[in-house]
């Protein structure tokens, strides 16, 4: 019982900094969700149950559009189906005997960042590790695209500006502590980016949404990656992961 | 044809709720095969980078802004600064890029 509240007061103090970033990506996306149609209700309806940047700035384009209710479908299973990977990568982290009900919520909560604070946990996953996060980052996310439908206008173009990358900044605080931890980490990191890269300059691949190339990128290059670089048995595999994520979200680093 | 924006709502979060569910609630245990557990520990790095990058440049007005700010996060998380502290430091970045560029014009 003890070790369940320790797991979700650590998932709390993990969450923080993601609440925060989330809030004023969130008021961002806002903004798009304003242009859509959303009144607050609907923006924060929208966040909470489906709480995914790239795929609910994709829902409001469906909604923009008009478009039927099948395009919906089609389109969050492109732009969502990296969480459909990250979701056997977090089966993984589970003790076998885990509940249905745990796999349910854990499942519902993922995200980009509580699922790379998840993975970087030593040893089987606690589900309430995950929900002190979800805890605190789900709200902030919902509450942060109505607050964005009420108040985007009022914010000034540089200041839209300068947020838009926030999101950017919390990616690259997951991905570059764990390539200065791994060397074959680093190295598929960089080959990422230039193959990202590359393929947003051809102009074969201009008619593709983005939302698909990633999940296309994502398979093929984890792919190759996997063919070339199997990782390592069990205990150095984790002792890899504890190190990315504890230099990445110390919170005995703060600063601030 | 007009759409109910709740319905919207319901679909794209049914969908989003299946695709996240759905491999954790079937997979239990661990996967025996050494390529599936090696291409499983490098998704999550992989999506993460071809997200961020070229998309951080196009991001902010200035594309320029947006390659300093890759460039000071990359810096900044190798120090290992926390999260947080990257994602505003990218933020203050472009915000000051984008100040100067418009002095400058």
């Amino acid at each position: 019982m003890n070790r369940n509240r320790n797991a979700f007061i650590n998932g709390i103090r993990d969450g923080i900094p993601i609440a925060l970033g989330y809030f004023s990506v969130a008021f961002s996306l806002g903004i798009v969700a304003k242009k859509a149609g959303l009144d607050p209700l609907q923006g924060f309806l929208s966040s909470l149950l489906n709480h995914a940047s790239a795929g609910e700035y994709a829902e409001f384009t469906v909604i923009m559009a008009n478009a039927p209710y099948l395009e919906m479908a089609f389109v969050i299973l492109v732009t969502n189906i990296r969480y459909m990977l990250m979701s056997c990568a977090l089966s993984q982290k589970f003790d076998p005997g885990t509940s249905h009900i745990h796999r349910l919520l854990v499942g519902f909560g993922i995200t980009d960042e509580i699922f790379g604070i998840s993975i970087g946990r030593s040893g089987p996953l606690n589900p309430y590790y995950n929900y002190g996060a979800m805890a605190i980052a789900l709200p902030s996310w919902s509450a942060g695209t109505a607050i964005g439908i009420v108040a985007g206008n009022i914010l000034p173009a540089s200041v839209v500006s300068a947020l838009s990358v926030a999101l950017y900044g919390m990616f690259i605080a997951i991905i570059i502590p764990a390539s200065r931890a791994n060397r074959t980490v680093g190295g598929v990191v960089i080959a990422s980016f230039f193959v990202s890269f590359a393929v947003s300059k051809i102009s074969l691949f201009d008619r593709m949404s983005d939302s698909m190339k990633i999940s296309l990128l994502t398979v093929i290059i984890a792919g190759i990656a996997a063919f070339f670089f199997p990782t390592k048995d069990d205990g150095d595999d984790d002792e890899d992961r504890e190190h990315t994520s504890n230099s990445g979200i110390d919170p005995s680093k703060e600063v601030m | 044809m007009t759409h109910s924006i709740y319905l919207y709502i319901f679909v794209a979060a049914a969908v989003s709720c299946l695709i996240r569910v759905l491999p954790l609630t079937l997979i239990r245990g661990k996967i025996k095969n050494q390529f599936i557990r090696s291409f499983l520990y490098y998704v999550p790095y992989v999506t993460l980078a071809v997200m961020t990058f070229p998309a951080i440049i196009s991001a902010p007005q200035v594309p320029l802004a947006g390659i300093l700010a890759l460039i000071a996060g990359i810096a900044a998380a190798w120090k290992g600064m926390n999260m947080m502290g990257i994602a505003a430091l990218c933020c203050a970045v472009v915000f000051v890029c984008e100040m100067a560029a418009g002095y400058m014009m």
